[in-house]
């Protein structure tokens, strides 16, 4: 067997490591293992021409843009904090968790486009995070608001990805379905939905800790740093005089 | 009849019109990079027409089109380009209220009717969308519906959608192209037999006679190469055929539909943390403006790897009772 392919795998290690420019990264790895698995360089050239151009439904996301675009100028994501800050006793952690649930819930009856990072996350979920913190907990400085958004997002992928494998219909269960099928084993779809349940009820209970740990830090972080300006510049302020 | 090709040929447009923005501002490394994506996916149809009929030549101009993105890729810019003042976008909010939420409900609520409609009714909807994939041309169609909602609702300029759109676009800069790019690279992998080697690999050193052994080996093979191909779907395959259906199935007389669900999910724990999986990792990071590029896969880790362990025990538990 020729190993030598495999330095295309090795490029894409060692370039996300280095924090190289990931689309440079990735077309050198698809070159590397081209050109050790042996093809021509014309042919080469031709398969990720080819294969990229196949790959064009994965950009379609990016359609919902001028949309997006023109809700956020005449002031979507202001109105999304207005929404939240209208109801009392809203946490961060509440409001993710909801979200969390929903989308999981949602993923398993096959509606898995009813959200995403372009279309809820950016105009929606990040401001109506940010209110919640705010409104709960208090101004947030630039790190935690950051940590906040980075979970909104990471809520959305846990979210989509623990529940649309419960689903019989989804591309996923189907794959398992025809590649077994494939080997011999034959199985409704339904007989491998179900045990994908444990694995997306697991996944909720450990992000929803996760969602509750994070806001008691915050409120943790927002009590000390009320309390301790005072003593601490008290202390400064005599070592100055002395 | 609608086709997906129409859809193609929008975007081609929408990144043709990003390119003259960034014309009109000098951004010349921006403007280079949004045309050549333009004229990938203008001619996309005619590319994957020509290879099947065996002609390979516009293949190799739009491998050679790649590689130019690739070149122009690490000289481009990200910075936050520039939007309406929060003061004119705060009195619009209050102006407009929860009115502003109907067009953002129009992209899910379009897209699930036609996936809906094409699964439980297929013959009421194929005047519309005939054999395309309904949740393409649902996207799309869903994208176009809510354009015109949106100028409806907010009495925005028609000039508002292509600037407003070309400004988040910008904000994504190259970021935007990884998720397609990634996809292609796993192509070319699975080309150059890079998959076969990792199982037969994997599959040489663990203790075949040990079922927890085959458990972790199949378990963790699922997450490390689904972080390396940033795709559990790919890694299944492979996997599956060369540690899952001999060793645990057939060796050890494992569940198959436990081995299957649960490898399967397994292998999304490996996506949580891979910048590979870039449509779920690094765009957002991009489209929330993060300093930290993998900031929303630090956000994940914590719940993946418990998940992980969790899978591991379940997978070793429910496959053998």
């Amino acid at each position: 067997m020729n190993y030598w392919p495999l330095l295309g795998v090795l490029v894409v290690v060692v370039g996300f490591v280095l924090r190289l420019n990931p689309i440079a990264v990735v077309v050198t790895a698809g070159l590397t293992s081209g050109l050790a698995a042996g093809k021509p360089l014309l042919d080469l050239l031709a398969l990720i021409g080819e294969s990229f151009v196949s790959q064009r439904a994965l950009s379609l996301i990016f359609l919902t843009l001028p949309v997006i675009g023109v809700l956020e100028w005449a002031g979507l994501r202001e109105q999304a904090r207005r929404w939240i800050a209208g109801f009392r006793g809203l946490t961060l952690a509440r409001l993710l968790i909801s979200y969390l649930g929903l989308r999981q819930l949602l993923g398993m009856i096959g509606l898995t486009n009813i959200a995403g990072h372009a279309q809820t996350v950016r105009p929606l979920i990040a401001p109506m995070s940010e209110a919640a913190v705010e409104i709960s907990v208090g101004p947030m400085s630039s790190t935690q608001r950051q940590r906040v958004l980075a979970l909104a997002a990471a809520t959305d992928n846990v979210g989509l990805f623990f529940g649309e494998d419960v689903f019989i219909a989804f591309g996923g269960v189907l794959l398992i379905q025809g590649f077994l099928a494939e080997n011999g084993v034959h199985l409704e779809p339904m007989q491998i939905a179900l045990w994908a349940l444990p694995t997306a009820i697991a996944a909720f209970v450990i992000h929803a800790l996760r969602l509750g740990l994070f806001q008691r830090r915050l409120f943790a972080d927002s009590i000390a740093a009320k309390a301790a300006p005072t003593p601490a510049t008290g202390r400064e302020g005599e070592r100055a005089a002395d | 009849m609608l086709r997906i090709e129409y859809a193609y040929w929008l975007m081609a447009t929408f990144f043709a019109v990003t390119a003259w923005f960034n014309w009109g501002q000098r951004r010349w490394i921006a403007m280079a990079f949004w045309s050549v994506l333009s004229l990938l996916f203008a001619s996309g149809d005619l590319i994957l027409a020509a290879a099947k009929s065996g002609d390979h030549g516009p293949g190799q101009f739009a491998g050679l089109g790649v590689l130019l993105l690739a070149a122009l890729a690490p000289r481009m810019k990200r910075e936050h380009m520039a939007e309406r003042a929060e003061g004119e976008r705060l009195t619009s909010a209050a102006r407009l209220g929860g009115r502003l939420f109907l067009p953002a409900l129009v992209i899910p609520l379009v897209t699930v009717l036609v996936v809906v409609l094409k699964n439980y009714a297929p013959g009421s909807i194929s005047w519309l969308i005939g054999d395309a994939s309904p949740t393409l041309v649902g996207l799309a169609l869903a994208c176009v519906l809510a354009g015109f909602a949106a100028l409806a609702v907010t009495g925005a300029p028609l000039a508002a959608p292509p600037r407003e759109g070309r400004r988040l676009l910008d904000t994504l800069g190259w970021a935007a192209l990884l998720p397609q790019l990634l996809a292609g690279l796993g192509a070319v992998f699975a080309a150059t037999g890079v998959g076969d080697i990792v199982a037969s690999l994997i599959g040489q050193v663990i203790p075949t006679d040990s079922r927890l052994a085959c458990v972790l080996a199949y378990g963790l093979g699922m997450v490390v190469f689904t972080m390396i191909m940033g795709n559990a779907f790919a890694a299944f395959p492979i996997m599956t055929a060369g540690i899952g259906l001999p060793l645990l199935v057939t060796g050890h007389g494992a569940h198959a539909a436990v081995v299957g669900a649960i490898g399967m999910v397994t292998g999304y724990c490996g996506t949580l943390m891979t910048p590979m999986a870039a449509n779920f990792n690094i765009v957002p990071a991009a489209l929330l403006e993060l300093d930290d590029p993998n900031g929303v896969i630090r956000a994940q880790i914590g719940t993946a790897l418990p998940l992980l362990a969790v899978n591991l025990v379940l997978m070793y538990w429910l496959a053998f009772l």
